[in-house]
């Protein structure tokens, strides 16, 4: 086979696991302190469509982002406020954020949009890394690439180390396992759980941003396509560890790139079924390989003081 | 007249339906070990939480070195140097024991600052840290190991590391040896006399230590202070009394401490087990080709110190974990791999170890957790509708009938004391017409009272026909009820003696695998 063939689907598998990556990184980020976000889809469709318009309006692709970061955030402290403070079940408050993101980008998008001619804006720049970029084969695969690629996976190890050597972290993985030991420890369970979902929310929103700002340039309606929930497969499948959620990543990754790249090749298998690929990929991991991983203890139960 | 490093005056506490603590005053001289008795529900959990910061009273006042102060959260409490053992650890399982121990004070401020949280930890001076200070008092612990594969005398130890790496001055200990084996506490005890040890100048720390066991009252405690029903019934000194005045004092009558039990009249097997092989949670071979029998009508009791693979042989006999090899029959029938529901309609009853995970719905009320395992049927259940009045008459028999402390049958049992938990458990399964009895450390962390009682049940059980299989850590307990004794020591069963033959002298040497 062509080599150029093969550096181009493994480029393409980064550009693909982004959005898993970030998802991942969000619900690692939000259960790893004990609650449940199964909202990061509706998070990411809705910061897709805000990031979107407000870069259309402003003509900034900053502004674009801030926007999207601010709209993940504040979806996530909504969740936040309705299962740390109101105790709500944490399924029913991520599936309700998730409904509310289908309705309000549709109808916004109508009202927004419509009538225009298909709007678009400019997607984010590529970037060469000097030097790195020029290595054979790693440097085409791995750097050269649009900026929100190269984030996510600075953030990755971020995030890592912030879970696991900093005291922020420690204190995280405490409470999402045995809050009532953190609190007796002098540890304010709730406040730790409301920044965690926070932070979560807004990286939910980079990878709305990465959506719209840097892969196509424009708003489609449901455009987020069952990604969120894609990612949280990969969370379960990488351990509920950043790196771990990363690998997941790349595989679901690789899958939606070789699907695109099977279709190029035109090979006589029908579209729809190479699309499915990275959902198939999902049940089988989900199905079988993670029977053993076992998520935080407390994830999912509200914590109550005495 | 040595200077009080803490005292409480009328100190009053209210949950519906109880006062937990009423008008209780109480003091701890420095550098001295003070042990606050009485009965389950007495109160004690609830003054040591109000003194750690954890619950508000409702009234009354704290000084700390003589100051009046409000200890409205742990914090607070942690940076005036009252460090506190929880009754029910709180360790975080999945967290190693250096990572356990800083939680919270990770660069040794009690208040990091939210930035600061984000700067790399320092696990390595932590754990010199632990080192010396594991040195200092004997405390021997392995920063790097993970909670969760620590037996729990190792546990304790950490638990008192992290209190001690606080900088704690007063270090309450609610029921620390409950889980202990009799070596550990031993060992316990010595470290609790390093504590108290003046340093130089400066006075030793100081010591609130819970405790049902009478014997260890007597050989630690400085002073004791006894607790009934929310109030102080009488303070006084370990050479100024008996086990038998302390347990009155407790109980507010006369308790009979020895068992009083007539000979065994064994009949045929109920509970036959053949070479049986169980792997523990990390796959080791924890029973190890275990062979025995327990007949109607006679008490077996299985000595060992835990962790001997007592548990797992527990809980391959009563269905929760599948055994490797070998068989278990019950009544005759082949129960090696069969469901906890099928061992339990054949007449089976347990008393699980650790009541909290396998012994109780925690968030459930009372009236639902002494169903546990006869709800789905009749009188409980009309096809498939629960009779909510049958099960609230029922509830209110057992509560009154095993004298459970409960506000009401409404009550979630998370709610109850530690002691009133176990309680509810043993009323559920002797509820029932039982013909084999399993029960492993029922009287765990349960005061002299209700001890003379589920002894006393335990023995009219088997009295009455049924077969009891006893594990205990407890060599008292053991000898105390048992027809025969089998004592296990590295998944073997290494023994077995007519209880008549047994000493405690044997019994040590064989729990400790020298034979
Ligand atoms: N959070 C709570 N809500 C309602 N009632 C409570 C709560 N905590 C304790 N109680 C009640 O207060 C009383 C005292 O309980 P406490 O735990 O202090 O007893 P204890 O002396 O520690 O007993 P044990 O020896 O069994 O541990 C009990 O009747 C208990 O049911
Ligand atoms: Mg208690």
């Amino acid at each position: 086979m062509d080599m150029r063939i093969i550096i181009g689907l493994f480029a393409l598998t980064l550009v693909k696991a982004t959005p898993l990556t970030l998802g991942a990184l969000s619900g690692v980020f939000c259960e790893r302190s004990g609650v449940v976000n199964i909202g990061i889809e509706g998070m990411m469709l809705t910061s897709a469509f805000t990031g979107f318009s407000a870069a259309f309006f402003s003509g900034s692709a900053l502004v674009g982002i801030a926007v999207a970061l601010a709209t993940g955030g504040l979806l996530a402290l909504l969740h936040a406020v309705l299962c740390i403070r109101f105790e709500l079940n944490q399924i029913i408050s991520g599936t309700v954020i998730n409904l509310m993101a289908v309705g309000v980008t549709g109808y916004f998008n109508r009202v927004i949009f419509s009538g225009r001619t298909v709007p678009g804006v400019e997607t984010l720049p590529r970037v060469e890394i000097p030097l790195l970029a020029d290595i054979p084969f790693i440097g085409p695969i791995l750097f050269q690439h649009q900026p929100i690629v190269f984030t996510t996976i600075i953030l990755v190890f971020l995030v890592h180390i912030v879970l696991f050597h900093t005291p922020w972290g420690l204190r995280t993985r405490a409470v999402g396992e045995h809050p009532r030991a953190a609190d007796t420890l002098g540890i304010d369970v709730f406040k730790v759980r409301y920044i965690n979902v926070v932070v979560g929310g807004m990286i939910a929103g980079l990878a709305g941003a990465f959506l719209t700002l840097e892969a196509v340039g424009t708003f489609e309606k449901l455009m987020s396509n069952g990604r969120g929930f894609i990612a949280l497969a990969a969370m379960v499948f990488g351990k509920w560890s950043p790196v771990g959620a990363f690998g997941a990543a790349l595989l679901f990754g690789f899958a939606e790139a070789l699907g695109v790249r099977l279709q190029i090749e035109n090979i006589g298998i029908p579209y729809q079924f190479l699309g499915m690929l990275p959902y198939l990929l999902t049940i089988i991991v989900l199905a079988g390989v993670v029977g053993r991983s076992t998520p935080p203890a407390a994830s999912g139960q509200p914590y109550r003081k005495e | 007249m040595v200077a009080l490093a803490l005292q409480v005056k009328g100190i009053t506490k209210r949950y519906p339906g109880v006062i937990a603590n009423h008008e209780v005053d109480f003091d701890l001289r420095k550098g001295e070990i003070h042990v606050l008795l009485g009965e389950n529900g007495a109160g004690k959990t609830t003054l040591m939480n109000i003194i750690y910061g954890l619950s508000m009273p409702d009234e009354g006042e704290c000084y700390l070195d003589g100051e009046l102060i409000q200890i409205t959260d742990p914090n607070l409490a942690i940076s005036r140097g009252i460090g506190m053992v929880h009754q029910h650890f709180m360790l975080v399982p999945t967290l190693t024991v250096v990572e356990n121990i800083i939680l919270g004070v990770e660069s040794l401020r009690p208040r990091t600052a939210f930035l600061r949280q984000l700067s790399l930890l320092d696990l390595a001076s932590a754990t010199k840290r632990i080192e010396s200070l594991s040195k200092q008092y004997g405390l021997e612990v392995d920063p790097a190991a993970y909670v969760r594969d620590l037996p729990v005398g190792a546990q304790q130890r950490v638990e008192i590391v992290k209190a001690l790496y606080r900088e704690a001055d007063i270090l309450i200990l609610d029921e620390p040896t409950a889980v202990l084996t009799p070596q550990e506490a031993d060992d316990l005890f010595q470290v609790m006399r390093a504590l108290v040890q003046p340093r130089g100048d400066k006075h030793g720390k100081s010591i609130i230590f819970i405790t049902h066991k009478l014997k260890e009252v007597l050989a630690v405690a400085d002073r004791i202070t006894v607790l009934r029903g929310g109030r102080v019934v009488g303070s006084t000194m370990p050479s100024a009394t008996t086990e038998n005045e302390l347990a009155a004092m407790m109980v507010g009558r006369e308790v009979v401490l020895t068992v009083p039990k007539g000979p065994a009249r064994p009949q045929e097997p109920v509970l036959e087990v053949q070479d049986l092989k169980v792997l523990d949670d990390r796959h080791l071979v924890a029973v190890d080709g275990v062979s025995l029998e327990v007949r109607k009508g006679e008490i077996l009791g299985v000595a060992g110190v835990q962790g001997n693979g007592q548990r797992e042989l527990v809980e391959s006999l009563t269905g929760l974990r599948k055994p490797v090899g070998g068989h278990v029959r019950i009544l005759g029938q082949e129960t090696t791999l069969a469901s906890p529901r099928r061992i339990t309609e054949l007449g089976t009853a347990h008393i699980p170890e650790d009541r909290q995970k396998h012994g109780l719905v925690l968030s459930d009320p009372v009236k639902d957790n002494l169903v546990l395992n006869t709800y789905y049927r009749p009188p409980f259940a009309h096809r498939a509708v629960i009779a909510r009045e049958q099960v609230a008459d029922n509830a209110a028999r057992l509560v009154r009938e095993f004298d459970i402390r409960t506000p009401s049958i409404e009550t979630a049992t998370s709610n109850l004391s530690g002691g009133n938990q176990q309680k509810t458990i043993v009323a559920r399964e002797f509820s029932r017409p039982i013909q084999l009895l399993i029960a492993a450390q029922p009287t765990r962390g349960l005061d002299v009272g209700s001890i003379e009682f589920i002894h006393g049940q335990l023995v009219k059980r088997r009295d009455d026909g049924c077969a009891v299989l006893l594990v205990s850590a407890e060599l008292d307990e053991i000898m105390a009820l048992a027809d025969r004794i089998a004592v296990m020591y590295k998944g073997k069963i290494v023994s077995v003696m007519p209880a008549e033959e047994a000493t405690r002298e044997k019994l040590g040497l064989l729990m400790a695998g020298v034979s």
